[in-house]
């Protein structure tokens, strides 16, 4: 036999005593009390300035090395968990071992010398003899207890009995929960994911940017926002409602419509939308038009850049209009309800064609909301639009959705029932066995009861004078019957 | 119709009435103070009651937009939890047979309700839109249950420490109304299960609100982060309890130090660190 093998098993044989020790968990369960408490006193995840402001640069430094300011996510605080599962595993399939034959044992045995001799016994005497009482006290524990046998003995009969052997396993079932409710979160993590959208009403989107990391990330279906409404109680400082019509579309085809606000999300294959913020959005003009119908009267003022005189004009779409101080001709030629200049939104617009006393051709961008804009153009005169009777356009809102997958949340759910019915049963339930020996004396009959639980023995010691008492009881009452 | 406060206040100095008779009874050994305590604590948990539901009704009498369980703010948490502590205390005494603890567990349910008059937010307000839940109130039911049968709890802890240096001094004479040690222990270690039970189930509809609301489950804000400390340090006092047979002096002392996190948990956080869950502010 080489060194190797002769050392090896007692490391490995420590390893394990180790990691099933009762004290392992009672340490990394007080360690990941007092170390959660660091995070919530240093802020989490915030930018490095705000923590070079408040700690100084020297302190942020250590902060980042070791991962404070993440720190329910740096490897330490991940470990520690690792290690408390590592120490239930184990645990649980060391115990496992030893108490799988008692859990499951269909056949109990009882020692009934011990029981005579528990302390804890209780003695009653009736008169009606023994063998009266066989079948009565029979019936009655039978009821009571799932698992239950008389026994004659020489002078007189015991009922063995006992219930809730199973109660035993409620332990690793709450053990097993704090497993599968780390692994939901695991799971969560590492499939999942969640990021914010802004969405203005009546635009879509399909691109969220994820939280963690800042980066744009392709849903699988698009997102469009119908329409977003805020609501506020009386007095206008608290909200009463965020209001968001959604409608869920893939390949163009509509596959869900809904109305969400907080506490009521919207779910599709198995992605949650949310409603989070909302924001208002920029607008100058009051009454800009959402729609413009094709005659509809166009208010249109231009400015002489030489004279600084404003001369107003009406004109519809497709109708050419002289300008004034023979500076050309401008002839709209549609609406657009969403314009854009260098990718700057620019909302509702006109665009329309300038002809120059020159005969040069420009195209011309006239946004209804903001009247100086033709002013960049540097022309030599300044053009601006407002549309006439147009429906006056309500607030224009933009609603923020936070979008998240989450595959880990049933898993974790799982893990709720579980930790919940496990606990139940630790804590309020037991395993107990009873035996009531009944025995005949020479003036009367002797009943005993005596029993154990795994648990709570001052509550069961109550059941037990309780169960003495309704025997006699019924032993008495049995007599006077008869 | 009586103002829901205003009854709320007088029901204060009723817990704070029965306290000093529950005191005046330990201290003096007498069991007249102790039978009128008793009395006195049913009229203030009775008085605690109407109150909440008082509340309730003149919260939808002001209007649909006002209607909402009481369980919603600081204010009514406070006297929700001096009601809870009311009841758990009631039921100890009467199935344990035992008034010393009320000497303890009254003034706290009347330092509840008299540090919820203190709060600015004691008018009716309607709901803000992350408050709307079910899952709200059952939170908020569940862990303040839990968090009274810790309050029971540390009061019987104290009692234990007293009881254990009484003894010391002298060796079990005349003691006749603090409880026998082992029952004050038993006691505790019965409370701190159900307490364990209710704030885990606390914690777990908190967990599921906060999914629909804030769309995560668990985002270690400081208030989450805390209450999962609590539950840290209740899960180490039963496992030493139940694996190490730890008995008395010890645990008692983890169960004081069980409740100082439970009120940390629910006031300290409030006012020393910075977090979302300020009663349900609505992020960004
Ligand atoms: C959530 C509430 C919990 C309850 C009610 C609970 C209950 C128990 C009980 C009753 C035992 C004794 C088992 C026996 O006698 O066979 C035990 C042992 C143990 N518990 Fe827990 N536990 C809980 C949480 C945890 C947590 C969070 C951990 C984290 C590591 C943990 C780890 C252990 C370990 C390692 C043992 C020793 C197991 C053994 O030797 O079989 N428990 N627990």
């Amino acid at each position: 036999m080489d060194e190797k093998t002769k050392v090896s098993p007692g490391y490995v044989d420590s390893l394990w005593r180790f990691l099933v020790s009762l004290k392992l968990t009672v340490v990394v369960l007080l360690c990941l009390a007092a170390l959660s408490i660091i995070g919530t006193v240093i802020p989490q995840n915030g930018p490095s300035q705000a923590y070079i402001q408040e700690y100084g640069p020297f302190s942020y430094q250590v902060f980042a090395l070791l991962d404070i300011v993440d720190m329910y996510h740096s490897w330490w605080f991940v470990g520690l968990l690792l290690v408390l599962v590592v120490n239930i595993i184990a645990c649980s399939i060391d115990r496992l071992q030893t108490t799988w034959k008692v859990i499951f044992d269909r056949a109990p045995r009882f020692e009934l010398s011990q029981y005579r001799n528990r302390n804890n016994r209780i003695d009653v005497k009736v008169q009606p003899p023994a063998s009266q009482l066989k079948a009565l006290f029979e019936r009655w524990l039978c009821r009571r207890f799932r698992y239950c046998k008389v026994v004659s003995t020489d002078k007189g009969f015991a009922v063995t009995a006992e219930r809730g052997r199973w109660t035993r396993l409620g332990v690793y079932a709450v053990h097993l929960s704090i497993v599968v409710l780390l692994l939901g979160g695991l799971v969560g993590s590492k499939f999942g994911f969640d990021g914010f959208v802004k969405i203005p009403e009546g635009e879509s989107a399909d691109t969220i940017t994820l939280n963690s990391s800042g980066r744009l990330f392709k849903l699988p279906f698009t997102i469009r926002c119908e329409d977003f409404t805020v609501q506020f109680y009386e007095g206008g400082q608290r909200p009463k409602e965020f209001r968001s019509s959604l409608i869920i579309t893939e390949n163009g085809r509509e596959m869900l419509r809904k109305q969400i606000v907080v506490n009521d999300p919207l779910y599709y294959k198995g992605i949650g939308v949310y409603q989070s913020s909302y924001e208002r959005l920029e607008s100058t003009a009051k009454d800009v038009p959402e729609k413009l119908s094709a005659d509809a009267p166009i208010e249109l003022t231009f400015q002489s850049v030489e004279s600084g005189i404003i001369y107003t004009r009406t004109a519809t779409i497709g109708q050419p209009v002289q300008i004034p101080e023979g500076l050309g001709v401008l002839t709209l030629e549609r609406f657009e309800p969403e314009a854009k200049f260098q990718s700057m939104s620019l909302g509702p617009a006109l665009l329309g064609k300038l002809v120059s006393p020159e005969g040069e051709v420009q195209t011309i961008t006239l946004p209804l909301r903001f009247a100086k804009f033709d002013a960049m153009r540097r022309g030599k005169v300044i053009i601006a639009a407002a549309a006439q009777n147009a429906a006056p356009a309500k607030e224009r809102y933009a609603t923020g959705l936070q979008v998240v997958y989450d595959p880990g949340v049933w898993v974790v759910y799982a893990g709720f029932i579980l930790m919940i019915l496990g606990c139940v049963v630790v804590f309020f339930m037991s395993h107990q066995q009873v035996v009531v020996e009944v025995t005949g004396e020479e003036k009367a009959t002797r009943i005993m009861v005596a029993g154990k639980s795994n648990k709570n023995r001052v509550g069961f010691q109550f059941t037990l004078q309780r169960m003495a008492k309704h025997l006699a009881q019924l032993a008495e009452g049995d007599a006077k019957k008869a | 119709m009586v103002d829901n406060s205003l009854i709320l206040s007088i029901v204060t100095f009723i817990y704070g009435l029965a306290g000093v008779l529950y005191l005046i009874s330990w201290i003096f050994r007498k069991e007249m103070p102790g039978r009128l305590a008793t009395r006195i604590s049913w009229v203030a948990l009775a008085g605690n009651t109407i109150g909440i539901l008082l509340r309730w009704v003149q919260s939808y009498r002001m209007g649909s937009e006002y209607g909402h369980a009481p369980f919603s703010n600081m204010y009514e948490s406070l006297v929700f939890f001096a009601w809870t502590i009311g009841v758990i205390y009631i039921v100890v005494e009467r199935r344990y047979k035992t008034r010393t603890l009320g000497a303890i567990a009254a003034p706290l349910a009347c330092l509840a309700l008299a540090y919820a008059s203190l709060e600015p937010s004691s008018a009716i307000e309607p709901l803000i839109p992350a408050l709307k839940s079910n899952w709200l109130i059952a939170h908020v039911i569940t862990c303040f249950l839990g968090y009274a049968a810790f309050a029971v709890a540390f009061a019987v802890s104290i009692l234990y420490l007293v009881k254990s240096k009484e003894e010391l001094k002298a060796e079990g004479g005349g003691l006749i109304h603090i409880p026998p040690s082992e029952l004050l222990d038993e006691l505790t270690h019965q409370l701190v299960m159900f307490g364990f039970l209710f704030l885990t189930v606390g914690i777990i509809t908190g967990a599921v609100w906060a999914k629909q609301a804030w769309t995560r489950y668990w985002s270690w804000d400081p208030k989450e982060t805390w209450s999962l400390i609590t539950w840290l340090i209740y899960a180490a006092l039963l496992h030493f309890r139940m694996m190490r047979g730890w008995r008395g002096r010890r645990i008692a002392i983890l169960s004081i130090l069980g409740f100082l996190a439970v009120l940390f948990t629910y006031f300290g956080v409030n006012y020393f660190l910075s977090g979302l869950h300020s009663y349900g502010a609505f992020s960004q």
